[in-house]
């Protein structure tokens, strides 16, 4: 045991680890400060470092070249022994990582951790939160699949709209004009060397600061900082009760650390890796890109919002966030933490996290996406062409035949892009119907060059039976007769 | 929170001394050696903003049999600049029709709105765009959706029986080929 000890001492003289411990993992902090809730940023640390370990073998495989990388990604997964259980565990730990990082920002945001004198940890912070968004986009991108080509084709239309800088930003990003190789190998050096070493060099920063500045009390409600004392107090109260870091304070973190490892563990031996969808060829075209699901909500915006808003939301609004997200310390000045007293904070969050939430349930049904082979997949059920006549059956099949079903579904089968055809009777008159189809309008084309006036009669006169049967179909008031559509009304 | 100063050098240091002249002389050389690295990387990541119109060239979309009049097809041509691992990215789809004059038209693939794969639907006379419902008429033009224009065309002339587009640039927003 003495040889023991006299080992230790002897590296100890050397590399003066006690020092380095005192002033590290055995500072002291607030006995408050161990609190249950802040254990969101050691498990991000955690989710990092098995990132590190598993992307740094995945490497030993994946070629990043567009003639191999999907076909490497295979092997990972079928040849390789272990390589899905890698890279379920890389994926899985992404997922968690960008869902920890996020429940990080929000715990210190509510509980006011960002005040004085922890503004640039805040910042920091706020870096090392896009830089893991830019990780999970750029890892999904180099996965390499369909979705990751047309995602990056999205990426680039959607840079291609920035005014006068628009063509220079989307060569950048591309590494050419089109999609290919270069930009292949441009968003690999991104994954692995550049935001990696950025997060890394930020990592560093926010742990200093984290050192230095202390770890934030447990926010007292009625309890207002005050910028004059707030050293003094904090001082004192570590005097008065202050517990090391490690091992007093740290036990949480490694008690939750290890339900999320576990948790990354099953998800991905039992869910295992995500799945490329075919490879990035771009004359497959039967294809509808989905992003991951952290990138759906803003899917979801760019598919729900107002077409002219689209430019405006791109060039001013990311940005806006963005500053936004850094400014947030000298943006919220007041003295108190507790969230009870902030109000404010605390709307903000849950009108924030319900419309993400919205926007990525409805990027996950994706209504605005017609349903591509609706009109040849599902046919007009039994119940809308039973009893009908030859004219309305034509109509049925002309429904079919000219795609009108990938946009509109009928009783819930079909697209979702237009309304429900099932009961448009009641809606429009005959007339109207008529002068929809011909004319299109809303988020509809115009059918007129491609429907012969027999065939908008034959579908006008299958529309017009869409109506339960118990109710009449809408008829306009100011011709009694009911104007049946194609037929000159008797005089 | 600890507080640090900077210790003073002992007294006997001179104030300005063949010392104070190496360390402005290795600033500068330094500050010029980083300029010969830097300049040249700077350089080498923005080449790239700059190959559009160069890389664009005349290239083969098939014979002209292989275009009926009065059809839309899908066609797809070999991307003009291509580095040998560019595997299938280089192939890039666009659709042709052959109007019943027997003139064409060759659209991109990409939608105006947000870049994906429009298909065609010859019973409708239709190109819909898988993402977010936009519809453009058989002669590209915007039906309907969230796109801002009609569909991009490429330029195209006739050659030796052959149909030909000036390709190898992705259109979108800024530069609509
Ligand atoms: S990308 Fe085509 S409609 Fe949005």
């Amino acid at each position: 045991m003495n040889r023991l000890r006299a080992l230790g001492k002897w590296f100890d003289d050397r590399l003066a680890l006690g020092r380095l411990y005192d002033h590290t993992l055995g500072h002291r902090i607030p006995l408050s400060s161990a609190s249950a809730w802040y254990v969101f940023g050691s498990a991000t640390l955690l989710c990092l470092i098995i990132q590190l370990v598993t992307g740094i073998c995945l490497a030993l495989v994946y070629v990043p070249a567009p003639d191999q990388a999907y076909a490497s990604i295979e092997y990972l997964d079928y040849v390789q022994p272990l390589g899905w259980y890698l890279r379920a565990l890389h994926y899985w730990g992404s997922n968690f990582m960008v869902a920890l990082v996020t429940i990080h920002l929000i715990q210190v945001f509510l509980f006011g951790a960002y005040k004085y004198p922890r503004e640039l940890t805040w910042m920091v912070g706020s870096g090392l939160f896009l830089a893991t968004l830019g990780m999970a986009f750029t890892g999904q991108t180099i996965r390499f699949d369909q979705d990751a080509y047309w995602g990056v084709e999205i990426i680039v239309s959607i840079l291609g709209r920035l005014p006068l800088v628009g063509e220079y930003a989307t060569h950048l990003l591309q590494g050419g004009p089109i999609v290919g190789s270069e930009t292949l190998s441009r968003f690999f050096a991104l994954h692995v060397f550049v935001i990696p070493g950025l997060l890394i060099g930020l990592l560093v920063v926010h742990i200093r600061l984290v050192l230095v500045l202390g770890i934030s009390e447990y926010p007292e409600a009625g309890k207002p900082l005050d910028k004059e004392t707030y050293a003094e107090d904090y001082e004192a109260t570590v005097a008065r009760s202050g517990i090391r870091l490690m091992p007093e304070g740290g036990g949480k973190d490694l008690v939750f650390s290890a339900l999320i490892l576990t948790a990354i563990i099953l998800c991905a031996a039992f869910i295992g890796p995500k799945i490329p969808n075919g490879p990035a060829d771009p004359s497959l075209i039967h294809t509808v890109p989905r992003p991951d699901f952290y990138f759906l909500s803003l899917f979801a915006a760019f598919a729900l919002m107002p077409p002219y808003l689209e430019g405006f939301v791109i060039v001013y609004l990311m940005p806006l966030a963005v500053v936004l997200l850094f400014a947030v310390p000298f943006l919220s000045r007041g003295a108190e933490r507790h969230p009870s007293r902030r109000p404010g904070a605390v709307v903000l969050v849950v009108l924030v996290g319900v419309s993400l939430v919205t926007l990525a349930y409805e990027g996950v049904l994706s209504p605005w996406s017609p349903e591509m082979d609706a009109w040849s997949g599902q046919p007009v059920q039994p119940q809308f062409v039973e009893g009908r006549s030859p004219l309305e059956h034509v109509g049925a099949t002309l429904l079919q035949a000219k795609q009108c079903r990938n946009c509109h579904a009928l009783d819930g089968k079909g697209g979702k892009r237009g309304p429900d055809l099932a009961g448009v009777a009641m809606r429009l008159t005959p007339d109207q119907l008529v002068r929809q189809v011909l004319q299109g309008g809303g988020n509809m084309p115009a059918y007129g060059k491609h429907l012969a006036p027999h065939e908008v009669s034959a579908l006008v006169a299958f529309l017009e039976t869409l109506h339960p049967a118990n109710a009449a179909p809408a008829r306009n008031s100011a011709q009694p007769s009911g104007g049946v559509a194609g037929q000159p009304d008797k005089p | 929170m600890e507080e640090h100063e900077h210790e003073a050098l002992p007294p006997a240091v001179p104030p300005v001394s063949r010392r104070d002249f190496l360390f402005r002389l290795g600033l500068v050389l330094n500050t010029v050696a980083a300029a010969f690295v830097g300049i040249p990387v700077l350089g080498y990541i923005a080449s790239s903003m700059f190959k559009g119109k160069a890389q664009q060239a005349w290239v083969a979309l098939g014979n002209l049999d292989s275009f009926p009049t009065g059809q839309t097809r899908l066609a797809s041509y070999r991307n003009p600049f291509t580095t040998p691992w560019d595997g299938a990215t280089a192939d890039v789809p666009c659709w042709v029709r052959r109007k019943p004059d027997g003139d064409f038209q060759v659209f991109a693939i990409n939608c105006t709105h947000l870049g994906c794969p429009v298909r065609w639907f010859p019973q409708s006379g239709l190109f819909m765009c898988p993402c977010h419902g936009g519809v453009y008429y058989e002669d590209g033009s915007r039906a309907s959706g969230p796109p801002p224009r009609g569909l991009y065309q490429y330029e195209f002339r006739v050659r030796g029986g052959h149909l030909e587009v000036r390709g190898g640039e992705t259109p979108n927003l800024s530069e609509a080929v």
